[in-house]
């Protein structure tokens, strides 16, 4: 066994006949900070529960640090968990709220008041300490809730969704916060999320799920720039990829009226194959009409603040690139688009995954 | 123009008519209901008191007379005995079986509940008394304060729970998980955490059970042989001359004092809690 949390093929099926985990595996390193991503319903969170024991398995088996914890009671898993709404005791005040997980564990008065002090000094949130949860804002709320976990001294974190009860911008703060503490505390960490880049913006490597099965798991990096099969490739990326139907003819990609090298990254592409081209936004550059790639008329131009995202129309084909801000072209103008061969990918029409 | 000015006084007419009808009616109703309470405040202080309303020739005179009846005093504290031990007993009882029903699914939950609640009139009703005595009978539990206050408490605890559970089923399950997670046992999250939030609940249903146990003459009635056991309500019965007339002295002066704990504590619990049904009774 080599990783700190180890997950062997884990099922899970619901009393109402829903198979929420489909003999998953997935081993997490120690200190590690993992996401786990992937649209409502995919079984992310009944993930995270079952390895925070708050679901039982139907088969399977889940390790922390080298022990087997499959059948082991959240309380004795040496976990902590942070839920979506908090679950801060409305009755009980900042400090109580900080206080009852060791008071469960029976901690010594003294030593308990020590370490609720350094986990509300390491999120500053000491000047809130006699604040009952509803008189603090939502950021405060998360901070108390993850000041909770940590006076517990978990070897584990698990978050389900923190940051999707939080306005915007806070959650962009909370998001740093939340990376940093992470990387001082060393703390093996799991993350759920629905949001992609959340996810790419945490984590060390993730995971991106889909009908209780792993579709694909490596670093943020892998990730954005390959993704390993169209699932994947729709889902990542705040600008959605590109994806075009063409057809392998003549060692060229066709596409529409349009004829594109096959990418330098694609391994084993066969003459009159049906595949899917996709491309970034971001990898496609702008020329003048005619000189290769997509050519069409400006459809749609969007502001994204430093860039434009520009949407042209190739006899019915949409194809988007991103173009720097003051060097957008006019709507009604025709332009073509160069899709970047290094950062262009060929997926299998059939079967969706990275030829 | 003539026609419209007609009309108009026809309208105005019938309009005055239906207001004075509608005052009338409410009068009425409130005469009803409040010559019996008038007569509960004025009737205590008269050294005469007669079944009607009359302003009170002042006197302390039938609070005297009530206190050399030997039970009097002696049945307020019983019925303070049987209505607040009612009432402890339908919380101890109906916040853990609340807190279970909305917690574990099982197959015909619902069913089960309705159930409950259709037969919790039963066992305090008129219907049931028979077998309820035969039962006490047997258990040995007549003539004692517990027999009472299982029968009344097990007739209140169904529609308890009911309640009860729509004030669980309203605190997140994310609380207790966490608290799982945090190593807490079932015990220790409904005492720290379920029960602090559904105060207000049993706040409300204590009252409830106080107010019933306290009103109720047919439970006591039939299981508390002993005068020296019977609770205010039953001892009330008791307040007739030799001659079979009622001692209205007596009357007038203990119905004052048998309804003055249920009003206190109406406004105690008000003050505290208040009387908001939160997430509770939807129906």
């Amino acid at each position: 066994m080599s990783g700190f949390v180890e997950v062997k093929n884990l099922t899970k099926i619901f009393p109402n006949g829903t198979k929420a985990l489909d003999s998953l595996n997935l081993s997490i390193e120690q200190g590690e900070f993992f996401a786990l991503l992937g649209p409502s319903g995919c079984g992310k969170t009944t993930l995270l529960r079952t390895i925070g024991g708050l679901e039982q398995v139907t088969d399977g088996e889940i390790y922390i640090d080298n022990t087997e914890v499959t059948y082991v009671e959240p309380g004795d898993r040496n976990i902590a968990m942070v839920f979506q709404d908090y679950a801060l005791y409305p009755h009980m005040s900042v400090e109580e709220n900080i206080g009852y997980p060791l008071k469960v564990r029976k901690i010594e008065k003294g030593l308990r008041a020590e370490r609720i002090l350094t986990a509300a000094q390491a999120l500053q949130i000491q000047n809130l300490m006699d604040r009952k949860p509803s008189q603090i804002s939502g950021g405060q709320q998360q901070r108390v809730a993850v000041a909770r976990a940590m006076a517990t001294r978990p070897n584990l974190y698990l978050f389900d969704e923190p940051l999707s009860n939080l306005d915007a911008r806070l959650r962009l703060e909370a998001r740093t916060f939340l990376k940093q503490l992470q990387r001082e505390l060393g703390v093996t960490t799991i993350l759920v999320t629905h949001d992609q880049s959340e996810s790419l913006a945490l984590a060390d490597r993730m995971a991106v799920m889909e009908l209780g099965t792993i579709r694909q798991l490596g670093s943020p990096a892998e990730f954005f720039h390959r993704p390993a099969n169209l699932f994947v490739a729709s889902f990542i990326g705040s600008t959605p990829m590109n994806l075009l139907d063409g057809k392998i003819v003549n060692g060229m990609v066709h596409v529409g009226d349009s004829h594109i090298n096959v990418p330098f990254a694609t391994k084993s592409a066969s003459e009159g194959q049906n595949v899917v081209l996709g491309v970034r936004p971001e990898y496609v550059s702008v020329s003048s009409p005619q000189s290769g790639g997509f050519t069409g008329v400006v459809k749609v131009l969007e502001n994204l603040g430093t860039h434009y995202l520009v949407s042209i129309d190739c006899n019915g084909l949409l194809v988007r690139g991103t173009v720097p801000d003051g060097e957008e072209p006019t709507p009604g103008s025709i332009i073509s688009l160069l899709p970047d061969p290094k950062r262009t990918l060929l997926y299998d029409k059939k079967s969706g995954d990275l030829i | 123009m003539n026609k419209t000015r007609k009309r108009k006084q026809k309208w105005t007419l019938k309009r005055t008519g239906g207001r004075a009808s509608f005052w009338m009616f409410t009068f009425l109703i409130i005469a009803f209901f409040s010559t019996p309470l008038l007569w509960l405040v004025f009737a205590p202080f008269d050294l005469t008191p007669r079944l009607n309303i009359k302003l009170p020739t002042l006197s302390f005179n039938n609070f005297h007379e009530m206190s050399q009846n030997p039970y009097a005093i002696h049945s307020l504290l019983n019925s303070l005995l049987f209505s607040v031990g009612t009432g402890l007993l339908v919380i101890c009882v109906g916040a853990p079986a609340s807190y279970a029903l909305s917690r574990v699914k099982f197959v015909g939950r619902d069913l089960f509940l309705y159930i409950l609640l259709l037969f919790s009139s039963v066992v305090t009703g008129t219907a049931a008394m028979v077998p309820i005595f035969l039962l006490c009978l047997n258990l040995g539990l007549i003539n004692t304060f517990y027999g009472v206050i299982l029968v009344m408490g097990g007739g209140l605890l169904p529609a308890a729970i009911f309640i009860l559970k729509d004030f669980t089923d309203s605190t997140p399950k994310s609380y207790e998980e966490s608290a799982r997670i945090f190593g807490a046992s079932s015990f220790q999250i409904l005492r720290n955490i379920v029960v602090p939030i559904i105060r207000p609940g049993l706040a409300v249903i204590f009252v409830w059970a106080f107010v019933g146990a306290w009103g109720d003459f047919l439970v006591p009635f039939i299981l508390i042989r002993a005068p020296e056991r019977s609770p205010a309500a039953v001892l009330m019965y008791s307040f007739y001359t030799e001659g079979g007339q009622a001692m209205l002295t007596t009357l007038a002066a203990f119905a004052l004092l048998y309804t003055v704990p249920v009003i206190v504590m109406y406004l105690y619990v008000n003050k505290r809690y208040g009387f908001r049904f939160y997430g509770g009774i939807k129906g």
